[in-house]
């Protein structure tokens, strides 16, 4: 139990810390290594509490896909100074009202879920999700999400879809004069259509572009 | 007192695992050199030691003793930090590979998952070594690696798929319990070849070694590098090398399981035969390096993204209509 709530703290801390140093560091770049961080103590904290399926799927998703991209946007801007000249405009100062009722919401709406966590014993218990522990929590999230929530699942894979395309219509570009290698025709070539005897005459030469 | 014990004995499976580890990455990198040497008809390092087997050795020698320089413009904590990432996640991942139906450091329930998740981090160290020697080879290059690493992780991701799909189970000791019968590598033999070419891919080898091309980007992200930092970079990179062979033979080649389950072949211990098919697929790892020419990126992508991906994704549906419709599918429970 104490080496439990040691790791607990440990990872808690950390998360914290680099939760904090995310907003706070100065160079863009090392936000998002203290997200990574974060990321990964959050997935230690799920893998704690027995989640370790959602805790692996967090880190294959989150820090092996999600967060190299924001590396790679980050690091191709230039996002720093981007940030600096934000903060030094008037911009800044007139979306300090709106910003703060946003972090009102959040704040009342964690205050709510935890406030709930007391319930947590009752939900369960009107959950018409029948809870087997005999199942590892990977089983028990498939039996779930693949029977009741099928509808639901696919709906979010749907928007997810959307979203995908969405992007790569709002930036796909058709460039002009771009030259493309196309593995049927040149496979299927042959030799009658790639080599062409010309009789060249002399002090005339040939015309190599028709 | 009992917290104390149970920490010693744990530090004493940990070392026990990791020094033999360590060991082996030395000797690999001495028979990688071997076999790619005589393919091309040389006779590669034979100096050091019997057969030259301690070469390896000699390196890491002359890397300790070297001077670490860390360029002026680097982001200091940042590009020492990226070896040091890159060696511990090629390392921390062998605490679940099973050795034999006992000998594992932690039979963990979601095991292939936890394999997956820390080869997808490994493009971390890369990424950061390229960022923070501020110098374009190296940045070239680290784009390179992750852009190709998160590719082909997706067709690995799916090529596990199929597999767990025999299985009903994501742990390790399961997934080669399941293969007594038959090892997954005869009916999904297309998946393994897909696999093991995108485990190339995964790993920087050949002929994907774009992010290290030395005829483009002098050596990629390494090039700022020397003398410890590179060696830490280098043995990572082997012994993520390894790691993906052990995968391979944990999820195709029945892992610990002899290939007859008779008599002569019952008495060898079971970590033999998982050391002899880790071998064997790094042979064939050598050989590839030896003998095929290196790709160039756009068809690197477009092999990761057009062919593999579709490919192994209507395998997927096909092994899941198969063993649906006769009935085959596990019921782990």
């Amino acid at each position: 139990m104490i080496a439990h709530s040691i790791f607990f703290y440990f990872f808690s801390i950390i998360a914290v810390f680099s939760a904090i140093m995310v907003i706070a560091s100065q160079n863009t770049v090392h936000s998002v290594f203290f997200l990574i961080l974060d990321f990964i103590s959050i997935s230690c904290l799920f893998i704690m509490i027995g989640a370790e399926f959602l805790g692996m799927i967090m880190l294959i998703v989150y820090v092996g896909a999600v967060a190299v991209l924001f590396l790679f946007v980050v690091m191709m801007l230039n996002v720093a100074q981007q940030k600096d000249e934000w903060f030094k405009g008037k911009f800044f100062t007139s979306h300090i009202p709106f910003g703060t009722l946003i972090s009102i919401i959040i704040f009342l709406e964690l205050i709510i879920v935890i406030g709930g966590w007391k319930y947590k014993p009752n939900l369960i218990e009107t959950s018409s999700i029948q809870i087997d522990n005999n199942f590892t929590n990977t089983h028990a999230l498939g039996n779930v999400i693949y029977t009741d929530y099928i509808h639901l699942f696919q709906l979010a894979g749907l928007i997810l879809l959307v979203a995908m395309i969405g992007a790569i219509v709002l930036t796909y570009r058709k460039r002009e004069g771009v030259k493309r290698q196309s593995y049927f025709r040149q496979v299927s070539r042959e030799k009658a259509e790639g080599v062409t005897l010309v009789d060249v005459k002399s002090n005339k030469g040939v015309n190599l572009n028709d | 007192m009992n917290y104390l014990f149970l920490l010693f004995n744990e530090i004493y499976k940990i070392l026990f695992l990791l020094i033999p580890i360590l060991v082996s990455v030395a000797l690999i990198v001495w028979f990688d050199r071997r076999v790619w040497a005589f393919v091309q008809k040389r006779r590669g390092p034979n100096v050091v030691g019997p057969f030259g087997l301690f070469q390896t050795v000699a390196d890491a020698l002359k890397y300790i003793f070297k001077e670490i320089i860390i360029p002026a413009s680097a982001n200091k904590i940042i590009f020492i930090l990226a070896p040091i990432v890159t060696m511990t996640l090629a390392l921390i991942a062998w605490a679940v590979i099973p050795f034999s139906e006992e000998l594992v450091l932690s039979n963990i329930n979601v095991g292939i998952l936890y394999l997956f998740a820390i080869s997808s981090l490994g493009v971390y160290g890369i990424i950061m070594g390229g960022w923070a020697s501020n110098s374009k080879y190296p940045f070239l290059g680290s784009i390179r690696s992750a852009a190709q690493m998160v590719s082909y992780e997706v067709s690995i991701g799916i090529i596990i798929v199929n597999v767990l799909l025999c299985v009903g189970s994501l742990n390790l000791k399961d997934i080669v319990l399941a293969q007594k019968n038959i090892w997954f590598i005869i009916p999904l033999f297309p998946m393994f070849v897909i696999f093991f070419i995108s485990a190339l891919a995964e790993t920087n080898r050949p002929p994907f070694d774009l992010p290290e091309a030395e005829s483009e980007l002098v050596a990629g992200y390494q090039t700022e590098y020397s003398g410890m930092m590179y060696a830490m970079f280098w043995l990572g990179e082997y012994a993520n090398i390894l790691l993906m062979c052990a995968m391979g033979s944990i999820l195709f080649l029945g892992g610990w399981l002899s290939p007859i389950n008779l008599y002569p072949f019952n008495l060898l211990p079971s970590p033999f035969w998982m050391i002899l098919k880790i071998l064997l697929l790094f042979f064939l790892f050598a050989l590839v390096k030896a003998i095929v020419p290196r790709y160039r990126f756009d068809q690197l992508m477009r092999l990761g993204w057009k062919v593999f991906l579709p490919f192994s994704l209507i395998w997927v549906i096909l092994t899941a209509s198969y063993l649906y419709y006769f009935g085959m599918l596990p019921n782990s429970t």
